[in-house]
């Protein structure tokens, strides 16, 4: 088992270095600081001393790879790939160009996203595993066709509708919750409930036809034909087989965004004026503050390779054919 | 003079491909058969006649040009104005030509702000004035309005009926004489859905859409049917035209998708070992980027590449499309992992199979067993999750626009719409129509792919067919 998940760990090692050299490229091969600085400046003609002199107020102003006027090892320490690249590999991703510490940034802004995506996706689970075992215990039957077909309208809305049209009906005229903002502690339960509402709903569409599949998939196993030949009530096989044998894909699908939580939802926060990670990253999309993006763009990605990491943990803990086959 | 962008051109290809295919299909049993079944379902039917209808709109809105100036120029020859139009342009000249100051209601015929007007004798008063276009035929509003909308309404619908009857009896009276049986057998044939293919269902729908078309049509040159947004442009155009940049979105994506997926995909399973290990790597990294985020970094750098090589594009559409086209690319990019993952795993296992080895046996080369033995038996596969995916891109546009990641700002897309309309939600009354229009579009579009995809995928999944 050890030895197993040692396995898969040094696998995220050679991933981590794929998504580096990729941000490297996207961020500073496709475009060179020059033409970042240039855009920054916002003007069609810019001196080359006002790009200079930006570059170097944030740390642009270094050869990419390989530094010439340097001696030994600061040949290549001295360099952007390294003190752009290398730090991010150090969950060390410098100060945006604004001149913000981004560390401090994401250490603040994550509680919040935290603080809505998870009561979302519980909720979320909750309302689609009920939804899911109602219509499968209806299977055949019209609720059982008009269930799904329902499901295929909910996933058809946008979810720009859910959020515009939430706010609209719930904070605007009932006037039941404040549209958008946050506040600490118990205080921002009033902030948090309406955008958790909408996204659980958001989910109702996909997540319930999803889970449908999987229960059907296991009604129709043998050991759920034998649970009912012995005559156990129909709720029993149900909640007591179906459910339980259901949940194991459910869950282990649940791990792999459980990481992700932190990074929050674009969308949901930047329309509810969230402070958390999702609304940081729009807002440095927005204000073109790459520093912020790239270090976005590697985090995510870090999340969701250990969100992989505790998938591939969590199926051999499940079914220990999957570490015995490797 | 006939202008040709990069995705028309891309459309067009996608829609010979589309055309060779469905001949290609038709001579081979195995090939039919899926389609086939996905045709006797009705509510894919009604899902693809709704489908084929924003596709010839898509495709109307494709064909640009530029028009010809009245003006010559001084060695007279003919001018070409700068602006470039469609052939759905040019259909819906009187919609895209009527534009009022600002916002106006659905059906409206005044403004929605007020204006101070020059009321006789130098006195000014603050009032909402009448719309240059919408309702002007009316001499009081007030009064006459809902009289003429409901009148002209029902001719357009009367219009639209009739010529529905027409369209019919043309269909029923084709069938009858190809099956040499009585108009009235044919049509108690099809009404009573004895009918392979669901005619009954599909003629309603088509129905239903000539009478929407023409109420609309009627209503459309008297009235802005779905108001007008900020600066006075008709919101029906907009969403109208709307649905091209959806499409393209939808369709060209998967295209350039494609080539990639399926020839990693098929590499990866069948020659294994280290082919395997480095195509599995790039995607397990490139998936490993959280999508939207890829999206904007990439959008990003083509804003910075666009604002320093400001001079290497001849015209503003001629930049709004190469960015619609980056969109699909890199939409691409983060969408092709998940079928090359398929592929691969299809492959695995078809690779094993005896007539794989019967061909290895014969001295077969790699690439002819690879496209003439593997690739027609995972192409189910490929057909359903370019199916599935479809819907998905639709409304992926639109969360990208808001994010400013997506198509151009200049370019009409219901993700442009909904991000401008947003702002006005706080407006007292509520600017409401820009959004549901898009909102409404958007739906229909995406519910149908949506029904059309669950009948493909029921028709092509094997585990299914028993």
């Amino acid at each position: 088992m050890i030895g197993y998940i040692i396995r898969r760990a040094l696998y995220v090692i050679p991933i981590l270095i794929g998504v580096n050299m990729l941000v490297f490229v996207l961020f500073f091969v496709v475009n060179s600081p020059d033409d970042i600085a240039r855009m920054n400046l916002g003007e069609r003609r810019v001196t080359t001393d006002a790009i200079e002199s930006w570059k170097s107020a944030h740390g642009y102003n270094k050869p990419l790879l390989y530094n010439k006027s340097e001696t030994g090892l600061d040949r290549l320490s001295k360099t952007i790939f390294f003190e752009k690249s290398i730090r991010l590999f150090l969950f060390d991703f410098g100060s945006s160009d604004s001149g913000r510490d981004i560390n401090y940034d994401i250490s603040q802004r994550m509680w919040p996203s935290l603080a809505i995506a998870l009561p979302t996706l519980l909720l979320g689970l909750l309302v689609n595993i009920t939804f899911a075992l109602l219509i499968a215990f209806f299977r055949g039957t019209y609720i059982d066709v008009w269930g799904v077909v329902f499901c295929v309208m909910l996933m058809s809305i946008s979810t720009l509708f859910y959020i515009i049209g939430g706010q609209y009906l719930v904070s605007k005229l009932l006037h039941l919750v404040p549209i958008s903002g946050y506040d600490t502690g118990t205080a921002s339960i009033k902030f948090v409930i309406l955008p958790v509402i909408i996204g659980a709903i958001g989910g109702i569409g996909a997540g319930t036809r999803w889970y449908r599949t999987i229960f059907l998939e296991e009604i129709e196993k043998d050991y759920v034909r034998t649970a009912r030949a012995k005559g156990l009530p129909e709720r029993h096989v149900l909640f007591g087989h179906v459910l339980r044998n259901g949940l194991i894909p459910i869950l282990t699908g649940v791990v792999a965004v459980l990481p992700l939580l932190f990074l929050g939802s674009l969308i949901t926060e930047s329309f509810f004026g969230i402070p958390g990670l999702g609304s940081y990253t729009i807002e440095a999309i927005q204000r073109q503050d790459f520093g912020i993006v790239r270090s976005m763009v590697f985090l995510g990605s870090a999340l969701y390779i250990l969100g992989l990491l505790l998938t591939d943990i969590s199926y051999s803990m499940v079914d220990p054919r999957v570490r015995l086959a490797d | 003079m006939p202008v040709i962008f990069l995705t028309d051109a891309l459309i067009f290809l996608l829609i010979a491909m589309i055309v060779g295919f469905v001949f290609y299909a038709r001579r081979y049993p195995h090939l039919r058969m899926p389609w086939s079944r996905v045709l006797r379902s009705r509510m894919a039917m009604v899902a693809l006649v709704v489908l084929s209808v924003y596709s010839l709109i898509a495709v109307l809105d494709s064909l640009h040009y530029r028009p010809r100036l009245t003006t010559e120029n001084a060695d007279g020859g003919t001018q070409y104005s700068a602006e470039v139009l469609s052939v759905f342009d040019w259909l819906v000249t009187s919609l895209r030509e009527r534009e009022e100051k600002t916002y106006s209601a659905p059906f409206a015929t005044h403004l929605y702000a007020k204006e101070t007007v020059e009321v006789g004798g130098g006195a000014q008063r603050r009032e909402f004035p009448r719309l240059r276009y919408g309702g002007s035929h009316l001499s009081d509003p007030a009064t006459e309005r809902g009289r003429d909308i409901f009148l002209t309404g029902l001719r357009g619908a009367a219009g639209g009926v009739a010529l529905w009857m027409l369209l019919c009896i043309a269909f029923i009276g084709r069938g009858a004489i190809r099956a040499s049986r009585s108009f009235s057998a044919e049509l108690r044939h099809i009404v009573r859905r004895d009918t392979t293919v669901p005619w009954i269902a599909i003629l309603i729908a088509v129905g239903v859409i000539i009478v929407v078309t023409m109420v609309a049509a009627k209503l459309g040159v008297k009235y802005h049917i779905l108001g007008t947004d900020k600066v006075g442009k008709d919101v029906l155009y907009q969403a109208l035209k709307s649905i091209r940049t959806g499409l393209v979105i939808g369709t060209v994506t998967t295209l350039v998708m494609l080539p990639f997926a399926i020839v990693l995909g098929l590499m990866a399973g069948y020659f294994r070992g280290w082919v395997d290990d480095v195509i599995q790597y790039v995607y397990t990294t490139l998936n490993s980027i959280p999508s939207v985020l890829l999206i904007a970094a990439a959008i990003l750098m083509l804003h910075i590449y666009m604002a320093n090589h400001a001079d290497d594009f001849v015209s503003l559409s001629q930049r709004a499309d190469l960015r619609l086209l980056f969109l699909c690319l890199i939409l691409g990019v983060t969408s092709w992992t998940g079928l090359c993952r398929y592929l691969r795993g299809e492959t695995l296992k078809i690779r094993e199979v005896e007539y794989i080895q019967a061909a290895t046996a014969f001295g077969v080369s790699h690439s002819r067993i690879l496209f003439r033995h593997v690739l027609p038996n995972v192409m189910h596969i490929v057909t359903i999750t370019v199916v599935l995916d479809f819907s998905g891109l639709v409304l992926a546009e639109a969360v990208l626009s808001y994010v400013n990641i997506g198509v151009d700002p200049t370019m009409d897309s219901w993700g442009n719409m909904i991000n401008s309309a947003r702002l006005e939600m706080a407006r007292e009354p509520v600017v409401w129509w820009s959004l549901t229009a898009a909102l409404i579009f958007m739906f229909t579009l995406v519910l149908c792919a949506n029904l059309f995809s669950d009948a493909v995928r029921d028709a092509f999944d094997p585990r299914l067919r028993k």
